[in-house]
């Protein structure tokens, strides 16, 4: 056992080597956005290492700069990562039913949507090791591009800044795609989100909705259909 | 009023750790009821696929090299290549691109 979480650590170290270099392009433009709200090195490192999300951190910079109170902050967070609910909701019923608290507590810290993503994309059920691993090799890269964003401004080279920033979407597609190739259901769920999602960003109305929102909505519509429309078989639920 | 920015600091944390945390920690047991089953079988799919396309698009300098990394990459996940490799070889995509395209 103790041979297993070790081997399911070690894998998820490996695994974790995309998010990490992919989340050091993203958090560097996050120290961008902290260092124009007054927050210095160490302190952008601190909430990079404490909240572990783009958007609810780049929407809390934002009230901070515009000297928003606690309350006001706390409710946007709220709607800023609302997304992570349905997220643990599902990784929920990807534990065993036996896995301890601490285990629940510990990997509570780091529901990110990639850590999430490829989580989901092991085989049966998720030992929590796999998870520690992902957040081992991606939380470092996480808080020390946030520390580096404030430190060096514009520093990196675009060209290479946007090259990286597209790592975190190839990720997304080695998660979805493999699994898709088996089921032509899958294929047609991820079609449709694809679709649905650009209209989304063309709609009078829900365009102007923030881009966590769009996502909640299209993820309780699609996957509420699907669920309606193809009910999963009991074995492949897990 | 004054704010103070480590206080600020752990707002954003609890609010975003109890969001996470308790599902993890309340729904402990399988969930037994078919819709609420398939339900959140297929979140992480529509998720990851929502938030992947259209955005994407404009994250690099030019469509036409974001376009290169997304068909690279459904092209390298649909033979099974690793996260690893895929995602290294959007990134590629796109630089070698805009080399000629920016």
């Amino acid at each position: 056992m103790i041979n297993n979480n070790k081997n399911w650590f070690l894998k998820g170290l490996r695994d974790g080597i995309p998010i990490s270099l992919g989340y050091l392009a993203v958090s560097f433009t996050l120290g961008i956005a902290a260092k124009n709200a007054g927050f210095t090195p160490f302190q952008a490192m601190l909430t990079s290492l404490t909240n572990n999300a783009s958007a609810g951190q780049f929407a809390g910079f934002t009230l901070v700069a515009a000297g928003a109170g606690y309350l006001e902050l706390a409710v946007m967070e709220l709607v800023a990562n609302a997304r992570y609910l349905l997220m643990s909701c599902a990784m929920s019923q990807k534990l065993s039913s036996d896995t301890s608290l601490l285990h629940r507590l510990l990997i509570s810290f780091d529901v990110t949507d990639e850590i999430f993503g490829v989580s989901m994309s092991v085989p049966g059920k998720l030992n929590p090791f796999y998870t520690y691993g992902l957040i081992a090799i991606a939380a470092p890269g996480w808080a020390s591009g946030t520390y580096l964003g404030v430190l060096m401004g514009n520093l990196l080279p675009v060209n290479v800044v946007r090259a990286l920033s597209v790592g975190l979407y190839g990720m997304f597609l080695a998660v979805i795609i493999p699994p898709a190739r088996k089921s032509k259901v899958l294929a047609g769920v991820i079609l449709v989100s694809m679709a649905a999602s650009f209209a989304f960003t063309k709609l009078p109305w829900i365009a102007e909705l923030s881009t966590g929102t769009r996502t909640i909505l299209l993820t309780i519509l699609l996957a509420g259909g699907a669920a309606v429309l193809f009910p999963v078989k009991e074995e492949e639920g897990a | 009023m004054t704010h103070n920015i480590y206080l600020y600091i752990l707002v954003m944390a609890a609010v975003t750790y109890t969001i996470r945390m308790l599902p993890l920690v309340l729904i402990r047991r399988e969930i037994t009821n078919r819709f609420i089953r398939s339900f959140l079988y297929y979140v992480p799919y529509v998720t990851l696929a929502v938030m992947t396309f259209p955005a994407i698009l404009s994250e690099t300098g030019s469509v036409w090299s974001a376009w290169a990394a997304l068909l690279t990459g459904i092209g390298l996940a649909w033979k099974g290549k690793s996260l690893l490799q895929v995602s290294v070889c959007a990134c590629l995509v796109v630089f070698v691109l805009e080399l000629f395209l920016v």
